[in-house]
């Protein structure tokens, strides 16, 4: 079993998820293959057999560019799986691959299971076990599912590829960072964040005395940044900020994935939730099944005692 | 201006799933149904191009499955769409992302779309495939996960979302197909008038069979809840009492309390 392992790379250097799927590779058993469009510099850390494209001549991810030197590549030899991780740049390029090759996509795997794959639904609360019904499939892993692997010291064997560029259908004009980061979370000791659940604007202030209360920084999800409850340099998750704070205490938060893997490695995590079953209880060492709103009150009054 | 923006229902999410007989699927009894979020910025951006146009752009809200998705569509008539598309299908959730993508494309032949938009992902099954394989049966330009978006003379101009506070500036062409991330605009909400008049507005009704010429590429084995791992503590009853409680974990289990 042979497995295609898309690797993402930008601005001259490779994204640490690449070894996620490394270990994912693992878990299959797969015979490893990588392909970057990229630079040798950025791959040196990479053992294996690695198709090299360079990012000089093809430019930073560009979804055509990079579809085609897929499909010239899955033309070498046979591959079972051709790999992304489910990220933007994956679940933008994987479906279109899939689309080329007509073959099956599996998106945002979290496990194996014989050969078939486990992924989630419904926010998590649930998960499917499916399976490829076409020789050759596409699939995308969950970011941060699959512990990745101890860079290796093996030197790299490069197959340099290339092609003859034309005009893509969506040019890429640069980048742009979102916001200006104004509070930086990641060194807050203590992160007390509102999601959705606190129901209104007006109840951020409490969410905001609890965090003073433990001298800490007030932090928020993303449909709460999208209502504007909460300004934006203070989202915590994937398309936030990454924090790992002594103590993140999550209130009213459901748990979408996206949040979880900005918040997940904290040192101790409060889930304040009157859904029991709500999947940030996964992640909780403490979870408060209760009214944020009547708890939240209640605890500081205790913590001004 | 042709605009199509393929709308799904999908359960709120704050329900109790529970995994149907078949174990394949969730139950679908008992479930308040809504319009997936990711669509509703679909819409809202579809209805400010048509805005934008002044009026001469002409909106399709589709929607594939059973009759319950007629209310979708209906919400995104009140949003501003101009005529509804309802793919009826008892059991959508048996098709894989394949098949809906395809169906659409089946739905779209002929009909030259300048615009279509989706949602980057439904929040039942969550694969972001369907907006991106449809532009790939139909041979247009694609753009995900946007949270900008400006037209001017059939050119698009967006930004795309990356991670960690990042994104990506993208220039295309029309005709093109684009997801739309959270917060690309602020959806509105219908008014009652809107809503009285979107009863007015043409429904068509076409079997999923119409469309359907292609074979599952994913099956379903098995559907179940997450293994709980269950290290966590569980705090529950009286507010009052609970809070003394986590007073105490947190002494004894963090440096934060002191």
């Amino acid at each position: 079993m042979r497995a295609l392992l898309v690797c993402e790379y930008r601005q001259g250097k490779l994204l640490e998820s690449t070894y996620e799927l490394l270990a994912f590779a693992d878990l299959l058993a797969a015979e490893k293959v990588m392909l970057l469009v990229g630079s040798e510099v950025a791959a040196s850390k990479l053992g294996g057999r690695v198709y090299l494209a360079d990012a000089g001549v093809y430019g930073e991810y560009n979804p055509d560019l990079h579809k085609r030197l897929i499909l010239d590549t899955v033309q070498k030899e046979h591959f079972n799986y051709i790999v992304f991780v489910h990220s933007s740049f994956g679940w933008d390029l994987a479906p279109r691959v899939a689309a080329a090759l007509k073959v099956a996509q599996v998106s945002e795997i979290t496990g194996v299971q014989d050969g078939k794959f486990e992924v989630p639904s419904c926010n998590s609360k649930l998960r499917r076990l499916v399976k490829p019904t076409t020789a050759q499939a596409v699939l995308t892993i969950q970011a941060g599912a699959f512990s990745p692997q101890d860079q290796v010291n093996a030197t790299p064997q490069f197959e340099h590829i290339s092609m003859q560029v034309s005009t893509p259908l969506v040019e890429f004009i640069g980048y742009e960072a979102a916001e200006k980061k104004e509070v930086d979370l990641a060194k807050a000791e203590v992160i007390v964040s509102a999601g959705r659940g606190i129901g209104k604007k007006e109840n951020v202030a409490t969410i905001a005395a609890l965090a003073g209360a433990l001298s800490g920084e007030l932090g928020a999800t993303r449909p709460v940044v999208d209502s504007g409850w909460v300004e934006h340099t203070r989202q915590v998750g994937s398309s936030g900020q990454t924090v790992s704070p002594k103590l993140y205490v999550a209130c009213g938060i459901s748990g979408a994935i996206q949040h979880i893997a900005g918040m997940k490695r904290s040192g101790f995590i409060v889930a304040i939730n009157k859904d029991r079953d709500a999947p940030i209880g996964e992640v909780a060492d403490v979870l408060v099944v209760a009214d944020v709103m009547q708890f939240v009150p209640a605890l500081l009054a205790r913590l001004k005692k | 201006m042709k605009i199509l923006v393929c709308v799904k229902q999908v359960p709120d999410m704050e329900s109790r799933f529970k995994v149907n007989r078949e174990g394949v699927w969730y139950d679908e009894l008992d479930l308040a149904y809504k319009m997936n979020e990711y669509d509703e910025f679909a819409l809202e951006q579809a209805v400010r191009v048509k805005e934008q146009l002044g009026n001469t752009a002409d909106i399709t809200v589709l929607s594939l499955g059973p009759d319950r998705v007629v209310e979708a569509i209906k919400k995104g008539l009140a949003m501003g769409g101009d005529r509804g598309v309802h793919i009826k299908d008892d059991h959508p959730w048996q098709k894989d992302p394949w098949q809906v993508a395809s169906v659409i494309a089946g739905f779209t032949r002929g009909k030259n779309f300048d615009l279509i938009f989706t949602g980057l992902q439904s929040m039942d099954r969550g694969s972001a495939q369907v907006g991106v394989l449809l532009a790939e049966l139909l041979g247009v330009a694609c753009a995900t996960t946007l949270v900008a978006f400006e037209l001017k003379d059939d050119v698009v101009t967006s930004r795309r979302e990356l991670e960690g506070g990042m994104c990506a500036v993208l220039k295309f062409k029309l005709p093109a197909v684009v997801t739309c991330q959270l917060g690309l605009n602020i959806p509105r909400y219908p008014t009652l008038p809107n809503i009285m008049k979107a009863r007015q507005k043409e429904l068509l009704v076409f079997p999923v069979t119409d469309f359907l010429v292609e074979e599952s590429l994913v099956v379903t084995e098995r559907m179940y809840p997450p293994e709980k791992k269950g290290h966590g503590l569980v705090l529950e009853g009286d507010v009052n009492e609970i809070a003394d409680k986590l007073v105490g974990v947190l002494k004894e289990k963090t440096t934060v309390l002191t």
